[in-house]
């Protein structure tokens, strides 16, 4: 059957009719990419190259004259400000502080979660909530609760019988950006701990056996085992809350602005409130470059240190 | 339940002790549940109380309780002072419509990139993962620049227009967010899971490319289809950055970006309550309904390629 028909195909394109049959594959191809990568290139790949020309402008959001060339000018006034430097530390500390705190909650909630005992679905979805709401509601929410007399210090003062009184959070320079950190993770565990969950299923119930068999403890199941088990999933959580921490915006801008004294301001609040609020696109481009190579610099090294050791 | 002793506890002695050794797990489970879920509680219930009851129950466990003055008057002065009904449709629009092309835009590349032959995909897929370590936030800005000088045709009437600047309109809140990386990078991962086989019984039946897309691969990829909508439809209710950037027009706004009109002048925390309530409620009941799909949407993040 297919042979009478391959023939009479050839009879009908004597030039090779198989050429003709995947240049209709290729097309299709193209036809079918197209719009992705259209989009792909109007929307992501000429604004990360216009990050780059921009920053060596004067271009700003809403401009009558055309920008021009300034070469490192903005970059000039960048390292001279000291709200710039402010940002880079904090942005610093709470990644500093965020990663391993989440990555280690994370992982001791879905180690808590992952049993054989029922209510596992429960407690996972429950322990979810934060993540599924926004990032905007959860930080007013949490704005009323930091307030001077809210109730986190009310349960503070509770659970000390009225020995503590809590300080006014986010009003006050040395706690704000703690504040901030808290409230933080208390969003973000959830979704890590549904990755480390993955990734503990992953590993064979038959090596905690055999490895109970043997005599091993919970700990040493867990050194031995989960542990080097959990590998792959931990450069992943590790590389997404190292990024995800230092894009802090959301949080910054709603709940204090940047304040009080640029206690929390961050790179991405400084880009945003130079680019959007003053308009200044160029600088905020400027400002944008700087935490591009920084991000990448951070994830090359963790690459680094976590590659496979042979 | 858990501590009362079997009625018959001399064929079954364990079972006691066991539930007993795994009372502090479950107990600690249990308070860690409470701390999960107390603001989003604390919100829920706040929302239905004024403000003078908000603050004198702060104190106590009436916080969390439904008690005392209750009533929707803060959800009616929510509609009087924002148009709330406004912001949830041109979110709902916003979210459907990117949700939608982006399925449809991201899972053709996907087929193209996956189960057809033609030279350079294999480069293209590189390219296009390799995109996924850019976080949005390093080009925001030039590309609020950007899509302010961009054309578009507008119909004015019977006559199409050739317009500048994309800031104020719905598709400047749509487009950038449709073609995604990591939407083309999990329907490529779901697509060569499913046997070459398929696509070759129907070509030799004659089908096309095009046939094989939408009558074969994508009815099989049903959770492809479902970790991507939620994938996307999450950001895209939760936006707040990129509109807060590129929308002045209140008729345009989404939700979120809708919540700093109750910070201008007389500041009430029930309405802010309600309003926060009535923007959530919405993504949880649908968390709650379909809450093992989410869950393994955000687990499918974590796959390696």
């Amino acid at each position: 059957m297919t042979t009478t028909h391959l023939q009479r195909a050839r009879t009908r394109h004597p030039r090779n009719p198989q050429a003709a049959v995947r240049r209709r594959e290729r097309l299709t191809a193209a036809g079918m990419v197209s719009p992705a990568v259209l989009l792909l290139l109007v929307f992501f790949v000429i604004p990360v190259v216009l990050a780059f020309a921009l920053a060596f402008t004067n271009a700003r959001l809403i401009s009558p004259t055309p920008a021009h060339f300034v070469g490192l000018q903005n970059f000039k006034l960048l390292f001279q400000d000291p709200v710039f430097f402010r940002s880079l530390l904090n942005t610093f500390i709470f990644a500093a502080v965020v990663v391993p705190l989440q990555a280690g909650l994370a992982l001791a909630l879905a180690l808590l979660v992952n049993t054989k005992v029922g209510g596992t679905n429960f407690f996972r979805t429950v322990y979810f909530i934060p993540v599924v709401t926004s990032m905007v509601v959860v930080s007013i929410v949490w704005t009323f609760l930091y307030q001077k007399t809210g109730l986190i210090n009310h349960l503070i003062n509770t659970l000390t019988f009225g020995h503590v009184h809590g300080p006014d959070w986010l009003n006050d320079p040395s706690t704000a950006l703690p504040a901030i950190i808290f409230m933080s993770v208390w969003q973000g565990v959830g979704f890590h701990m549904v990755i480390w969950l993955s990734g503990l299923q992953t590993i064979p119930a038959d090596l905690h056996e055999a490895a109970a068999i043997d005599g091993a403890d919970r700990w040493a199941q867990f050194r031995y085992v989960t542990w080097p088990g959990l590998r792959a999933t931990r450069t992943f959580v590790l590389i997404t809350i190292t990024i995800d921490a230092l894009r802090l915006f959301t949080q910054v801008n709603v709940m204090t602005q940047g304040g009080p004294l640029d206690s929390t301001t961050t790179v991405v609040y400084q880009a945003v409130h130079a680019g959007y609020q003053q308009q200044q696109t160029a600088y905020a481009s400027a400002i944008s470059l700087v935490f591009f190579v920084i991000v990448l610099a951070v994830s090359l090294i963790q690459r680094f240190l976590t590659r496979e050791k042979d | 339940m858990a501590t009362t002793p079997s009625p018959h506890p001399a064929p079954a002695p364990s079972r006691p002790r066991r539930t007993l050794r795994r009372l502090p797990g479950h107990l600690l489970r249990s308070v860690l549940a409470l701390a999960f879920a107390f603001p989003i509680v604390f919100m829920l219930i706040s929302s239905f109380k004024p403000d003078q009851q908000i603050f004198a129950d702060l104190g106590s466990i009436r916080a969390f309780l439904p008690v005392g003055d209750l009533s929707l008057n803060n959800y009616t002065a929510v509609f009087d002072r924002v148009p709330a009904a406004r912001f949830l449709i041109n979110s709902i629009v916003i979210s459907a419509v990117t949700v939608v092309l982006g399925i449809v835009v991201n899972s053709l590349a996907a087929f193209a990139l996956s189960r057809m032959r033609w030279p350079g995909r294999k480069a293209l897929l590189m390219l296009i993962i390799a995109t996924l370590i850019v976080p949005f936030e390093t080009f925001a800005l030039p590309l609020v620049w950007w899509v302010n000088k961009l054309p578009w045709l507008e119909l004015h009437g019977f006559q199409l227009a050739l317009t500048e600047g994309w800031l104020d309109t719905y598709r400047v809140q749509i487009l950038p967010f449709v073609a995604n990386a990591f939407s083309i990078f999990l329907f490529h991962q779901y697509f060569q899971s499913i046997p070459k086989e398929l696509d070759e019984a129907a070509r030799i039946d004659g089908a096309s490319w095009f046939g094989i897309y939408r009558r074969i691969i994508m009815p099989l990829s049903g959770p492809a289809v479902a970790t991507v909508a939620i994938l996307t439809f999450l950001p895209m209710w939760n936006s707040y950055l990129w509109p807060l950037m590129v929308v002045q027009d209140e008729n345009l706004r989404p939700v979120m970006v809708g919540i700093q009109y109750f910070f201008q002048l007389n500041v009430s925390w029930g309405q802010i309550m309600a309003y926060s309530s009535l923007i959530t409620v919405p993504v949880l009941a649908l968390f709650l309904a379909f809450q093992r799909s989410f869950i393994n949407s955000i687990a499918s993040s974590g796959v390696k390629g």
